[in-house]
């Protein structure tokens, strides 16, 4: 059987402006632009990446701080747009980026399920439906009706992780998100996205954990300064990686 | 076209969601909640009404409620356009992390601006009872006003919002344009004076003014006035097609500005 295509990126470039001085007002801009002082000091976090993952696959990316990694996770997720190439995506995507950024703080527990229910695109009957089992999952039952502002950070992460994995998606985006909550609720959102990995979800996975790459992932990729420069079986790609790392 | 349709399906509950939690956080912590909407705009005409109408001596017996209508017509639009202007700065959270249709944002202050309108129209229909104005058929007027009124701000709001990630000096800016709309809107006076002089201009230019004459026409009884119903649609449809057109071509840099 062939397998299916799930992600593909294809020459992706993502330019960003780092001008010294960020211009964001009007005077300003007006002043500069007669002056032709207006200066766009380019900086590609990633330049020219390809590599395409099929059902299943599991792809841990790599790499030293600012080499792209996020970006890239981003670009794949939507959130960002790439400045040139192309990102091919079929199936549900469910990015763990960062957990409960779209709480509201002034809002309850019970509110924020909903708003960050429909922010990912899930239906108020599904989250009706769903609701007991988000109450169960994030062990938040008691605290279901007090502000969000008044809750710990650990308490927000297992909230947007309990509604966040609702869904089965087909590809999972991890942003060293194994590491919210206390040692418990880590073992048991391990155990939900291991349970995901045996349905043959298809996984991209950023951490600086190489230990927690090698156990989760079956293939990865190296960035460095925004270019893939190792590419490939997990074991091969973390070798090299050590390498750059003593 | 198509799957333009079945994003916006897929994020309704989301818009219903914006909108609420726009409703509901406005007022909590309030003891009379909701109550507000109905008692703001009760007690400004009030105040309105003395300086105006006692003060400058109108003798129009009906004049808290044509203090009434421009007042209410105007501050949807300052607030629909305000809210609408800062949604995706307010936002910017969620726009960081999860791709979500950016249009949704603009759209739902404005959609819960409007609906707190609404719910403060209930004002002016107990003024109608009090000082006598009844209602005639040109009251159906109101529903054409209305909607261009909704379409104008919307289309304001997102070329705000478009511009306002930018140059947040913008916001500033706007408040002192809101200031002049507000005078050229002709919300506590009559406007005959005006129109007779060389300044007329001032009011047939003005997009909000044009809303709240045809506004009045409707509760006053008399039909829309052709000239200026045209002049809003043409505005509406204009400003907000240029909107979505800036909106949509620039919407992707937003997040690297916010």
């Amino acid at each position: 059987m062939a397998k299916k295509e799930v992600v593909k990126v294809e020459h992706v470039g993502m330019k960003f402006n780092l001008s010294q001085e960020k211009v964001d007002n009007l005077k300003e801009y007006i002043i500069k632009l007669i002056k032709r002082e207006l200066s766009f000091n380019e900086f590609w976090a990633l330049k020219d990446v390809n590599f395409t993952l099929n059902k299943g696959d599991r792809l841990g990316i790599l790499g030293l701080n600012g080499a792209g990694k996020s970006t890239l996770l981003k670009v794949v997720s939507g959130v960002l747009k790439a400045t040139e190439g192309n990102v091919t995506i079929n199936g549900k995507i469910a990015p763990l980026l960062e957990l409960g950024a779209g709480f509201d703080s002034q809002y309850t527990g019970r509110e924020n399920i909903y708003l960050y229910g429909a922010v990912l695109g899930f239906s108020k009957k599904f989250l009706d439906e769903k609701f007991d089992e988000i109450l169960e999952f994030s062990e938040l039952k008691k605290f279901i009706d007090v502000p969000v502002k008044n809750y710990s950070s650990g308490m927000k992460a297992r909230l947007g992780f309990s509604v966040a994995t609702l869904v089965e998606p087909d590809i999972l985006i991890l942003d060293e998100v194994l590491s919210v909550g206390d040692a418990k609720f880590r073992k048991k959102s391990e155990a939900k996205i291991m349970s995901m990995f045996d349905k043959g979800v298809t996984v991209l996975f950023v951490s600086h954990s190489l230990e927690q790459v090698q156990r989760l992932c079956d293939k990865a990729i190296l960035l460095e300064n925004g270019r893939i420069i190792s590419s490939g079986d997990i074991d091969e790609v973390s070798k090299i990686y050590l390498e750059k790392t003593k | 076209m198509k799957t333009y349709i079945a994003n916006f399906r897929k994020y309704r509950f989301l818009l219903i969601e914006l909108v609420k939690k726009g409703i509901k956080l406005k007022y909590r912590r309030s003891y009379l909640g909701i109550l507000w909407t109905l008692i703001e705009p009760i007690m400004t005409t009030i105040v309105l009404s003395i300086v105006f109408g006692t003060l400058f001596g109108n003798p129009d017996p009906t004049f808290p409620v044509y203090i009434l209508t421009g007042r209410l017509l105007y501050s949807f639009f300052s607030s629909a356009t305000n809210g609408a202007m800062k949604s995706i700065r307010t936002n910017s959270g969620m726009i960081k992390k999860v791709y979500v249709p950016k249009y949704i944002y603009p759209l739902s202050s404005v959609l819960f601006n409007f609906i707190i309108f609404a719910i403060s129209l209930i004002v002016l229909i107990g003024a109608c009872i009090i000082f006598k104005v009844y209602p005639t058929i040109y009251i159906f007027g109101v529903i054409i006003v209305l909607a261009l009124l909704f379409l104008t701000a919307f289309g304001v709001g997102i070329i705000l919002a478009t511009m306002a990630v930018f140059f947040r000096d913008l916001e500033y800016l706007w408040s002192v344009a809101l200031m002049i709309i507000m005078y050229a809107s002709a919300i506590f006076y009559k406007v005959e004076r005006l129109m007779n002089s060389g300044y007329a201009f001032i009011l047939k230019l003005n997009p909000v003014y044009l809303l709240i004459h045809n506004f009045r026409q409707a509760i006053y009884g008399h039909p829309l006035n052709m000239h200026y119903l045209c002049g809003s649609i043409v505005f509406a449809i204009c400003v907000t097609g240029v909107g979505l057109f800036f909106f949509y071509k620039k919407q992707d840099d937003f997040i690297l500005y916010i």
